[in-house]
């Protein structure tokens, strides 16, 4: 126990482990751009036809299946499975199987919760602005978005921590990151290793989440109220 | 390597030949599964019981709750590691944590689901505390509660998977062995077996849910 708190005293003192090319500063940044690229992307997909579904109210038995089987898939099995198929796709190990699990894996949730908050707009208000003689498109951009945007929010941030999680199990797949050191730490039994990924994506998921009910103020329309986030009609754990 | 690519992609006969080893798996993974959620919900009934009598604890409960959730499963298997080992202790520890949230949540609000009237009543008929939550509050409570456990219990199933890592793993020892050999079958069998028995506890659970409450059932069909 004395001899793990001298290693990982000797680690933290090492200014290479924080700053070197593999690094905590670099493995950190890396795994943060990942997670942004992947649900900038995963949103770019999911967002547009779960909005116009939930405009039409139209497609609520796909998206309660989606809400079921999203939370039964593993996260690890989907990104695993990634691998022979990025190598039979030639496009090798590490960043390309990692990317399209992660962007997989946010996609269901956002899209979920986007239809969601679109259809749980309240009738009387879309019929309102009907009545006002708003056309479709502009009841999508006036009205229906402005008022899904809190639940729309929350499920960019619950996508963001689970990317962020999965993204450390990507070292399984070759990418680098701050899972690293965890899987790293595991083959060679190097305690201290495994601890440092550990805190590290640990402090990374939970300032990620932090950072999402920071930007809600930014973010939301006035008016409209912040959704805790156990209303979420889908979001799995990783 | 010309031979691995002329290779299908899901080879049957691997299938055929590791029967056995999938039905240990299987077993393997139930109890993991099982353990987890049992424990679980033992512990968050003792926080939920806490945070109804107390009611101010009940924030700073479902907050530390909320961080568990929050930080990813293999970051917490990773931090038990130096202290409890690659073992079953650090999977469950970290199994457990993650029903807590969910659990608690669904004991509180479906406790407090329970009409006003039907504890007065209650109340009114000389019921204690205890037997008023025992008897009253609880069974009444039970189909939001068991609607938390079957949330709880499918994801434990899908996270299961990730405790192949610390050695332990049930269908995840498949994908883990498969992705270190790059066969897709294995990592397939791993993964779909996992959402199957996700799927079947949720069903086995719902039957139980209906069950609990056929009150529901008999409202629906009066009006």
């Amino acid at each position: 126990m004395s001899d793990f708190l001298s290693e990982l005293g000797a680690f933290l003192a090492d200014p290479d482990a924080w700053l070197g090319g593999a690094g905590l500063l670099v493995r950190t940044r890396d795994h943060v751009l990942l997670s942004l690229f992947a649900i900038g992307v995963a949103a770019l997909i999911a967002l547009p036809p779960a909005v116009w579904l939930g405009h039409r109210r139209r497609g609520g038995v796909v998206v309660g299946a989606l809400v079921n089987v999203g939370r039964a898939i593993p996260s690890f099995g989907i990104l695993a499975l990634m691998l022979p198929i990025s190598l039979a796709l030639g496009l090798g190990i590490g960043f390309w199987p990692t990317f399209v699990a992660l962007v997989a894996l946010a996609m269901p949730p956002i899209f979920t919760n986007t239809y969601t908050g679109v259809v749980e707009v309240d009738p009387a208000v879309t019929e309102a602005a009907r009545g006002m003689g708003m056309t479709g498109r502009q009841l999508v951009r006036r009205t229906e978005l402005p008022l899904a945007m809190p639940v729309i929010w929350t499920a960019l941030r619950v996508s963001a921590v689970q990317v962020v999680a999965t993204a450390t199990l990507g070292a399984v797949v070759g990418w680098g990151g701050l899972g690293r050191y965890v899987i790293d730490g595991f083959a060679q039994g190097n305690d201290v290793y495994v601890f440092i990924g550990g805190v590290s994506v640990a402090l990374l998921a939970i300032a990620t989440d932090l950072a999402f009910s920071f930007g809600e103020r930014f973010v939301l329309p006035k008016g409209t109220h912040h959704r805790d986030r156990g209303e979420l009609t889908s979001s799995a754990a990783v | 390597m010309i031979f691995a690519q002329t290779q299908p992609f899901i080879r049957w006969d691997w299938i055929v030949d590791h029967l056995d080893e999938i039905w240990e798996r299987t077993v393997e993974h139930s109890v993991l599964t099982g353990f987890a959620v049992v424990i679980g919900l033992v512990v968050s009934t003792a926080l939920s019981m806490i945070a109804l009598r107390f009611r101010r604890t009940y924030g700073p409960i479902t907050w530390t709750a909320g961080i568990l959730y929050t930080i990813p499963s293999i970051a917490l298997f990773a931090f038990l590691v130096p202290f409890t080992g690659l073992s079953l202790l650090t999977a469950e520890i970290g199994l457990v944590s993650y029903t807590l949230l969910i659990l608690i949540r669904n004991i509180v609000a479906g406790i407090d689901g329970v009409p006003a009237a039907v504890i007065e009543s209650a109340r009114g008929m000389g019921y204690t505390d205890r037997r008023l939550f025992w008897r009253v509050q609880v069974p009444l409570a039970l189909p939001v509660i068991v609607a938390g456990v079957r949330i709880a219990a499918v994801t434990v199933v899908g996270l299961v998977t990730v405790t192949s890592l610390i050695g332990q793993g049930g269908y995840g020892a498949f994908i883990l062995r498969g992705l270190r050999r790059t066969f897709a079958t294995e990592i397939l069998v791993g993964t779909v077996m996992s959402v199957v028995f996700a799927v079947l506890i949720d069903l086995v659970l719902l039957w139980l849910q209906r069950r609990l409450a056929p009150w529901q059932r008999r409202q629906a069909r009066a009006s």
